[in-house]
């Protein structure tokens, strides 16, 4: 989201699949659509048919390419290459959407003389300390952090990434006051510097590193490029082929750079789809089982950054301009809303009783700390690390010097049997006698034996309702949490240290429902909604939330999902159009497509009949339309600011990016990011070639390695590993196979771990079809089948022949059908802002037959690593 | 009842009706009876469990029982579509490998054992105040810190938003985890 | 009573497999084992009697239409969901001794377990290799067109379940003419190998599933003209005859010698 939240202002898909239908032209890369969202790609299909032309870029040929009118075939890691190379097609071509670009993007914003680019620096943008690895972005701030003698603000920390102000430096900051060139020629302004920054990224160089031909890259280049301008709208959608990369968040900063320069953003047909993985993945990062962020993206507080107390704390993230002015309500609420009546203002609202943030607490780095012994115990509740985590070797022992261990799935999944049939046990490696974890496996209810909402990709929560009980001694979350958590308050009675102090003033009394004494969801979804702390009356929005401790609200951004007792909104089902109204409830405030002020004129007019959704009702005075207006109803088109004006009024009425403080959509991203204000083309951390822009620095330098014996790499290239792999899904299947292998209708219709390779690689290594093939990387030893295909080819890059494979990652040692676990070959990276890991684009070496059985793989492998 | 037994048998019903004794003439009682099996069952409106795109689903029950799980037509995202993984829903729910009791594995042991669920409750509460105890630390060099790193948390992608909401509300807020994650990132 | 049919068009089927799960689902179907075949994605491999409908997969050294996709030489990769025919003419009902296979007031064809004593005579008879013995349950199954849906007004349960709509249920005149629309949208879009596959010039007389397909029936596994056993029926009684009288007469002329 770092991605989506720095270019435009939230971390949210901009747009809904049902909207492609208003596409023109839709490019889908890092995904595979048809295969693993496969009932929103009917709206592609709809798309097609009604002319639009839809182009998949990929590594692989799979589902989606299949019905594409276009596919090209991608160097798995060379994604920024590619949309470089666009973004240079649309510049040198001037074929950006000149009027959407001078209002709505800050194109046209002159940076200061201290930024450098990478083209100065030699892979580096100014501020870069090699020696902490960290950049200090103070050189790439403009307006007022840099004029009137503002000191810039420090940084948000260095372990941050989802929250509002992102990561590097990234805290509030006053971006008015900035010089201008609305002519867009002046040398630093933005847009020269965006051309200067892609100027080599040419069709020629994309033909040479990402094995697409000049030819076809020219002709996608010319059909998605020409879905732009008043009549005409284009839409990019990507999954886990961009964010499983050490500089993901950049790629989908490029494809952002390219939709705003088309003027995509916040338009029917236009926009960015995020395609996420999980049935409310976007809600576990709204209300988050994140370690850096509170609900609605405020940050947890960092120790020693901003944690002194909630007025330095409000004070390094509250921004002076645009919409985040009103931070303090929604930290104040939450407060509220956690801690109630002990939440005063005498005590900072409770403020102190959250935990500090002191390092890297995500699932990388906690995993790491476990397999050195310093985590006792763990929780883990529908995910299933033995398989899915990465380097899943490494998590497997990692579990083992657990303490304590509490699974709750709905099987008993490899995560919680790791103990004595996972593949460390079979080789010797670890003992079921010498494991002294205490394993809990605690049945869970599935979806339709609880009431409970999910967010869906495009940001929609909708109600399930609960059809029949769970069985036998099958709990839900809620039920499981909160008879811990009133276990857990009747010791913190008992004991009135400081410590307990947040514990004991948690509010938890839900109402308890039913033999099984459940909670009553609808409560906890009401706090999440919010209320007036005097009478409990549920708001109707985050618009009436205040700072002065007289509101609670659970999570701010999905404020007025539940105005009022009785009306659901995540449960209703009345949908009036195209989008959905009247069908769940999208945050915020029920908007469906984000930005949607872009898609009026800058005097308020729709730029089109044909792309009209959101324009100004000159005679009520007001934003009116297809869609609630994402912008103050009642903020005239030609709105100016006053001089001191704050908040979301300070900004003028022809800025949609209402969250950013300056209103804009950003081109070049002044913070948020800690490896850099623009993407920049760096290889993987493992690559085949050498960087072809800047040798000296091979793959993004604020990335972590994590670099240890049981996690290493391979050099860049290695001839022990002369492959490129990346990890996907099939439709078959769904993620760690937990919810799938172990079900027959779905085990049977894909039942063995294979992977995909090309004829030509086939023939070189005496390969055949159907046959078995052992993989290595530098992390680990696997076993597929092989199904030898021309969908795969090998790819030309700079002159050598380079062949990719493909690996499914969905088996594991238990279920209806098993196999090895393609994780067991991928790392533990951490890209420095998400701190995701790079599963696409690493180094492997296939070879024909069946790896060697229990402790011989173990020799097998260590005797190929050897081979340097 | 002799007429009944007579009019039911296939081949005096194909020469009364002229027919070629391949159509309703030939129908079994269970044939003519056939109904689908969600007739007369109660609906719950619901949303698939898999992926992000949230088809809606039609969960189709009769006392206390799952019936079957098909589309909602009403979904303007997914128009009562479903695919394969969405269209398993209801094996998913009620196939054979499906837990429904406690495991619970001693430390050292090599085998599963039963435990009661309150009894379980209360093992995992002592665990966490315990490991809490021992690991949790107040305040650095003067700064709050309130935080445990000994405890740590993975799930949610897969969970309601008010299971998340609780978890992050309990353990962070309440207990002072700040090791959180689950499948998000990006 | 209107036709129930299928139209499957291959066009639009992305070949996620919603259909044969959908199928088994709402039939109580068990699995068929789980051997990977290393043909493609296609691990199903035929219809029979626990696949109602069964997804093919064929990569081919051919455009698809106006696709820009092979490099140096034409490719496309296509999919196509095939399910019985529930033939005008059907040669699993004429073979079929008891009468556990009928005609639904839906033109479909049924077969009803309850009624089946597992002879085997249909199996042979399916020119499309269709209906098939479970051994286990040892009677014969094939897919019912949802007879029990259809009671009701509901749609199949894979035309339902088809996230592309590539299954198309409803009134067999009607889609044959939504067919031809389709041919010829497709033509003008430049796949130029687009016809539909509704076999009506043979013995099965028509069938009630019909196909549009990108090339020949053939590379589909389908018959171009597929024909039921009971054809040969009036020559094989002739030839019986024929025999029969033969015999009498060699053997009236050798105890008359």
């Amino acid at each position: 989201m770092p991605g989506l939240g720095t270019s435009f202002g939230r971390g949210g898909a901009t747009t809904a699949p049902s909207d492609l239908v208003n596409s023109d032209a839709i490019l889908i890369m890092g995904s595979n659509m048809a295969e693993n969202h496969p009932v929103g790609f009917q709206w592609v299909i709809e798309a097609r048919e009604r002319g639009a032309k839809v182009i998949h870029v990929d590594p692989r040929f799979s589902r989606t390419s299949a019905m594409a009118d276009i596919w090209a075939p991608l160097r798995a890691g060379s994604d920024i290459l590619f949309l470089g190379g666009l973004i240079h097609y649309v510049l040198e071509n001037n074929k950006d959407f000149r009027e959407y670009v001078i209002h709505y993007t800050n194109a046209s914003i002159i940076l200061p003389e201290e930024f450098k680019d990478t083209e100065d620096l030699g892979g580096v943008f100014s501020g870069w300390d090699a020696k902490d690895r960290r950049y200090d972005g103070s050189s790439w701030l403009y307006g007022a952090c840099v004029q009137g003698g503002q000191a810039a603000p420090r940084s948000a920390g260095p372990h941050s990434g989802h929250h509002k102000d992102g990561t590097g430096t990234g805290a509030a900051a006053d971006l008015r006051d900035c010089e201008c060139d609305p002519t867009l020629s002046h040398p630093r302004c933005v847009y020269q510097v965006v051309k200067r920054h892609y100027a080599r990224y040419t069709p020629e160089l994309v033909e040479r590193f990402c094995g697409v031909s000049r030819e076809r890259f020219l002709k996608i280049a010319e059909t998605f490029c020409s879905a732009s301008g008043p009549e005409k709208t284009g839409a990019i959608c990507y999954a886990l082929g961009w964010t499983q990369q050490s500089k993901g968040p950049q790629i989908i900063r490029a494809a952002s750079i390219l939709q705003l320069l088309l003027g995509n953003i916040g338009r029917p047909g236009g926009g960015i789809l995020a395609l996420r993985g999980h049935a409310s993945i976007q809600g576990s990062t709204d209300i988050p089982t994140l370690y850096d962020i509170l609900p609605g993206y405020l940050p947890m507080p960092n120790l020693g950054l901003d944690s002194h107390n909630l007025a330095d704390y409000v004070a390094t993230h509250r921004d002076p301009t645009g919409w985040w002015w009103n931070f303090d309500k929604y930290i104040v609420s939450l407060l509220k809303a956690y801690y109630g009546e002990g939440a005063k203002k005498e005590n900072d609202w409770g403020f102190n009783w959250l935990p500090r943030v002191t390092g890297d607490h995500s699932h990388q780095g906690y995993f790491l700390e476990m397999l050195d012994g310093k985590v006792e115990g763990l929780f883990v509740m529908g995910q299933n690390p033995a398989v899915a985590g990465p380097n899943s070797r490494l998590e497997r022992k990692a579990l083992s010097k657990l303490k304590w261990l509490v699974v709750r799935d709905l099987v008993e999944l490899e995560t919680a049997s790791f103990w004595y049939d996972s593949p460390e046990v079979e080789r010797g490696e670890l003992r079921p006698e010498e494991i002294a974890t205490e394993v809990f496996l605690l049945p869970a209810a599935g979806h339709a034996e609880k009431d409970g909402c999910f967010t869906n990709t495009q940001r929609l929560l909708q109600w399930h309702q609960k059809a029949v009980d769970p069985p036998g001694d099958a709990r839900n979350e809620t039920w499981f949490m909160y008879h811990l958590g009133r276990r857990l308050k009747e010791k913190a009675k008992h004991d009135p240290r400081p410590r307990n102090a947040g514990l004991s003033a948690l509010t938890w009394d839900y109402s308890l429902e039913g033999t099984m004494q459940e909670p009553k969801v609808e409560e906890v979804l009401q706090e999440i909604n919010g209320y007036a702390v005097a009478d409990h009356n549920l708001v109707s929005g985050f618009n009436e939330l205040k700072a002065d401790g007289s509101t609670a609200c659970g999570c701010w951004i999905y404020s007025g999902v539940f105005p009022r007792l009785g009306e659901n909104r995540a449960n209703q089902r009345n949908s009036q159009d195209l989008w959905g109204h009247g069908w769940g409830f999208a945050w915020p405030a029920d908007r469906r497509i984000l930005y949607n002020r872009a898609s009026a004129r800058p005097d308020g007019r729709p730029w089109s009949e044909r792309k009209k959704l959101v324009w100004w009702d000159e005679q009520n005075k007001e934003w009116t339309g297809l869609d609630v207006p994402d912008f103050t109803r009642t903020k005239a088109p030609n709105y100016q600011p006053a001089k001191h004006a704050q908040g979301d009024e300070a900004l003028a009425g022809d800025k949609p990016f209402i969250l950013h403080t300056d209103g804009t959509g950003w081109i070049f991203a002044p913070k948020g990011l800690a490896d850099g204000p623009l993407p920049t083309h760096y290889e993987g951390l493992e690559a085949p070639v050498s960087n072809p822009l800047y040798p000296d620095q091979q793959s993004n330098p604020a990335a972590m390695r994590d670099e240890r014996p049981e996690n290493r790499y391979a050099s860049s290239p290695d001839d022990r590993f002369p492959y490129v792999m990346s990890t996907y899904r099939l439709t078959e299947h769904h993620t760690s196979g937990a919810m799938s292998r172990m079900l027959p209708h779905l085990a049977e219709l894909q039942p063995e771990f294979f992977c995909e390779i090309s004829p030509e690689l086939a023939s070189e290594r005496g390969i055949e079809n159907g046959g078995w093939v052992t993989l290595m990387t530098a992390r680990g030893i696997v076993e597929a089948r092989a199904l030898v295909t021309r969908r795969m080819r090998p790819l030309l890059i700079d002159g050598k022949m380079v062949h990719q494979v493909g690996v499914p990652y969905h088996w594991g040692y238990r279920g209806l059908v098993k196999g090895d676990s393609a994780n067991d070959l991928v790392a533990i990276s951490e890209e420095p802002n998400v701190r995701i890991m790079e599963a696409k684009g690493i180094l492997c070496d296939v070879s024909p037959g069946r790896r060697a059985r229990g402790k011989a793989a173990l020799d097998q492998w260590n005797a190929h690593l050897g081979r340097k | 009842m002799v007429k009944e037994i007579l009019t039911r048998w296939p081949v005096v019903r194909q020469i009364l009706t002229h027919s070629d004794g391949t159509g309703v003439e030939a129908m079994s009682d269970r044939t003519r009876n056939l109904a689908p099996k969600h007739r007369d069952a109660q609906v719950a409106r619901s949303v698939c469990p898999y992926c992000a795109v949230g088809c809606g689903q039609l969960v189709y029950h009769k006392d206390g029982k799952l019936v079957s799980i098909e589309g909602d037509p009403d979904s303007f995202i997914s128009r009562g579509r479903l695919c394969p993984k969405g269209s398993d829903s209801f094996e998913l729910l009620t196939h054979a490998n499906r837990e429904t009791c406690i495991k619970y594995r001693k430390p050292y042991s090599t085998r599963w054992e039963e435990l009661e669920l309150e009894t379980a409750m209360d093992m995992i509460a002592d665990r966490v105040w315990d490991t809490r105890e021992r690991t949790f630390a107040e305040e650095r060099d003067g700064e709050v810190v309130m935080h445990t790193t000994a405890m740590a948390h993975l799930g949610g992608a897969t969970l309601d938003n008010e299971e998340n909401y609780l978890i992050k509300k309990l353990f962070a807020a309440g207990l002072g985890m700040v090791c959180i994650s689950n499948q998000a990132r990006i | 009573m209107p036709i129930s049919a299928f139209l499957t068009d291959a066009s639009v089927c992305i070949g996620c497999k919603a259909c044969e799960v959908a199928c088994k689902e709402w039939n109580h179907i068990p699995d068929d084992g789980f051997a990977w075949s290393g043909q493609s994605y296609d691990n199903t491999q035929a219809l029979g009697a626990s696949t109602w409908r069964h997804v093919l997969f064929l990569e081919e050294k051919q455009p698809m239409g106006p696709q820009l996709a092979g490099i140096e030489e034409p490719f496309r990769w296509q999919f196509l969901s095939d399910v019985c025919k529930h033939c005008e003419n059907a040669g699993c009902l004429e073979a079929c001794p008891t009468g556990a296979i009928i005609r639904t007031e839906f033109e479909s064809v049924y077969v009803q377990p309850d009624v089946c004593n597992g002879c085997g005579y249909c199996v042979v008879s399916c020119p499309f290799g269709v209906v098939d013995k479970n051994h286990d349950v040892g009677t014969a199954f094939k897919c019912t067109f949802c007879y029990d849906r259809q009671r009701d007004g509901l749609m199949p349960a894979c035309a339902k379940a088809c996230p592309t709509k590539s299954i198309r249920f409803g009134e067999l005149e009607e889609l044959r003419r939504e067919a031809q629309v389709r041919i010829k949208e497709l033509q003008d879009r430049g796949y130029n190998d687009a016809q539909t596959y509704d076999p009506t010039g043979s013995s099965v007389g028509g069938t009630h599933a019909i196909f549009v397909i990108l090339g020949q029936p053939e590379a589909y596994n389908f018959p171009p003209a597929p024909e039921i056993p009971t054809i040969h029926l009036k020559s094989a009684w002739g030839s019986a005859l024929v025999s029969a009288l033969g015999v009498v007469l060699v053997v009236f002329l050798a105890f008359t010698r």
